[in-house]
């Protein structure tokens, strides 16, 4: 009684000095932001008071978890978070390529201004959609892995929770167009230091999870999931060292400065790439994959070999976001450098995945989930052999700030991360509700073949824009000046955006789909269909061959 | 420590040092005698599903 009541009071405190914080505010975005963290306390505060179990605590019980199950309330929360917040992620980079298409529909707002709704896409995609399903998939893969029930219960849900507020602090924030302008760290400030907390809480669960396993080998998903979560802390820490010019408004300004600044910037941008979007995904892959392939990992070693190989390449690479800059030639070429060598461990790795499939690949045919993770390798292996292309000095002086960077990035991120993480929700789906199958896994069929249409579409048109953007930007005429004015290319470029602009609509399209799976999974519906694939029968030719009377010949 | 001591230190040093450190830690998994480990290890997802819990439903759906 003593625990909750102490719970609920700190609550309490927390929406009291939340509501104080309002009060004070230098600005209108930092009220709204202390409002918002007012309601979230109070509605926490509901919760433990409402949740509580009065009879056991009146008859002086404590309530143990069963050591005996997994803990997967948050894993469940987590697959039914990534769903909603792909649709919101996908719908909002959908809006803005059409913003680009047809300007008009910027709606004359600063609140659906490109430049306030294109950090909301892609924090929308990386942190929301991303983020949910890693540490919903990280509390799956360490229990099943470790054999262990997950440590620290309400920890674990403050996890889930706090992660799900700072989703919405960020994308309110950007809204109202608070932010630190640092590449896929828009939040401010005191947002920073939210998500700190909720990280350390996070790495406290998946470490003691890790600590009470009772297998004695540490599977290698789970090093791959531990090296995104203390490295994903460190790089927040210091990318986000900055002064609030006031501890009542929203606005900071960063510790470092000049090309230390940018430096910084990108260093934690591109390793967010490698650490967010690249390593924690291949923690599912090497859980995923071989558990619907029923088939363990092609290599175990060359599994080790490519954990250490990326952890101790990636953490370099940052520098060629910054290719002809102030910044000093030597660092330029050393990012290169890193990068071009970081071709060999990717592709280590997704040989070790698609091998997996060896002597199973008719899966491929029969198994929409199986297609899908091949798929998201298959755009593993291009990206991770695009971006080595695209750091070289010579390519990036014609791609870099061109459209080329955009499809790069897409074909990564729809293509490898949106592809396994889709294939895990539909594995997870069915296991974590207790259902027989999935609603319907020629829907998944159709949402695989609406995503890969959509990226194809997506990454020719942003490759033909780009190149020629590129193109168009070094252009000069016998006289010495530019042939091309910027609007020039950016006229050219409408067809491009349209036909980029498609794509989104077919991938949402796709996304829209998964809604609907996962939703009547949950419920427990069954659709009738025919299975995916079937031994040829033919009831009209199967008969024996009778012996045919001999023809009488003519007379 | 001044700027170009530090640098001098992680180009010679401390480049020598992190390459050592990678290729112990990769010679470890390839190392004859851990064969059977690495087997173990990377079959140890299934064997969950050679003893199913009650309650836990049918685990050979997608």
């Amino acid at each position: 009684m003593i625990d909750l009541t102490a719970r609920a009071g700190a609550f309490l405190v927390a929406a009291l000095v939340a509501l104080i914080a309002a009060g004070f505010a230098q600005d209108s975005g930092y009220a709204v932001h202390m409002g918002i963290l007012c309601a979230a306390a109070l509605i926490a505060c509901w919760a433990t008071l409402r949740k509580a179990d009065y009879n056991a605590i009146a008859r002086g019980l404590l309530k143990m978890p069963d050591e005996g199950r997994y803990d997967d309330d948050p894993v469940r929360w987590g697959v039914i978070a990534t769903v909603f917040w792909a649709i919101v992620g996908f719908a909002a980079g959908l809006f803005i390529a059409l913003q680009l298409t047809f300007p008009a529909l910027n709606l004359g707002s600063e609140f659906t201004s490109f430049g306030r709704l294109r950090p909301l896409h892609t924090s929308g995609v990386i942190f929301a959609f991303g983020g949910n399903i890693l540490i919903a998939s990280s509390f799956y893969v360490v229990q099943r892995t470790c054999r262990a029930r997950l440590a620290f219960p309400s920890l674990a849900r403050f996890v889930f929770w706090g992660y799900q507020l700072f989703i919405v602090l960020a994308a309110t924030g950007y809204v109202m167009g608070i932010t630190g302008a640092r590449e896929y760290a828009e939040p401010e400030w005191y947002v920073d230091l939210w998500l700190t907390i909720v990280w350390v809480a996070y790495l406290a669960v998946f470490v003691g999870t890790l600590v009470k396993r009772s297998e004695p080998h540490i599977y290698v998903a789970n090093w791959f999931y531990l090296s995104f979560i203390i490295t994903i802390a460190m790089l927040h820490i210091v990318n986000n060292l900055a002064v609030p010019v006031s501890i009542f408004g929203s606005k900071s300004y960063s510790a470092f400065s000049g090309v230390q600044d940018a430096l910084l910037q990108w260093w934690y941008g591109h390793n967010a790439v490698a650490f967010f979007l690249t390593v924690p995904f291949l923690a599912m892959m090497y859980y995923f994959v071989p558990k619907q392939a029923e088939r363990p990992i092609y290599s175990y070693r060359l599994s080790i070999l490519h954990f250490w190989s990326l952890i101790f390449l990636y953490i370099w690479a940052g520098p060629h976001h910054l290719h002809y800059t102030a910044l000093p030639d030597w660092a330029q070429t050393l990012g290169m450098v890193f990068s071009v060598m970081l071709w060999m461990p990717s592709w280590g790795g997704m040989i070790n995945g698609l091998m997996t499939l060896n002597g199973a690949w008719d899966k491929v045919r029969t198994d929409p989930i199986i297609r899908m993770m091949v798929m998201a390798l298959a755009f593993y292996g291009m990206a991770t052999f695009e971006g080595p292309l695209l750091s070289i000095k010579a390519v990036n002086s014609l791609s870099h700030y061109t459209e080329w960077t955009i499809g790069h990035v897409h074909a990564g991120a729809l293509g490898w991360n949106g592809m396994i993480s889709f294939a895990a929700v539909y594995y997870l789906t069915p296991r974590l509700w207790n259902r027989q199958r999935l609603y319907s896994l020629r829907m998944v069929n159709w949402h695989f073949w609406l995503a890969t249409l959509g990226i194809v579409f997506y990454a020719a048109s942003m490759w033909v824009a780009g190149i020629m953007q590129g193109l168009m930007w070094r252009e000069y005429g016998a006289d010495g000046y530019l042939v091309y004015a910027f609007s020039d290319t950016v006229r050219a470029m409408f067809p491009l955006y349209l036909i980029r602009a498609l794509g989104g609509v077919l991938y949402l399209a796709g996304g829209v789909i998964m809604v609907v799976n996962v939703w009547r999974t949950i419920r427990g519906d069954l659709r009738e269909e025919a299975p995916m694939s079937d031994a040829a029968f033919d009831p009209a030719r199967d008969r024996p061959i009778a012996p045919r009377p001999a023809a009488t010949p003519a007379e | 420590m001044s700027y170009n001591e530090l640098r001098h230190f992680a180009d010679s040093y401390g480049l020598a040092a992190m390459l050592l450190v990678y290729l112990t830690f990769v010679a470890w998994a390839f190392r004859p005698g851990a064969r059977r480990r690495n087997e173990q290890a990377a079959t140890m997802i299934f064997a969950e599903d050679e003893t199913p819990q009650a309650g836990e439903g049918d685990k050979t759906h997608g």
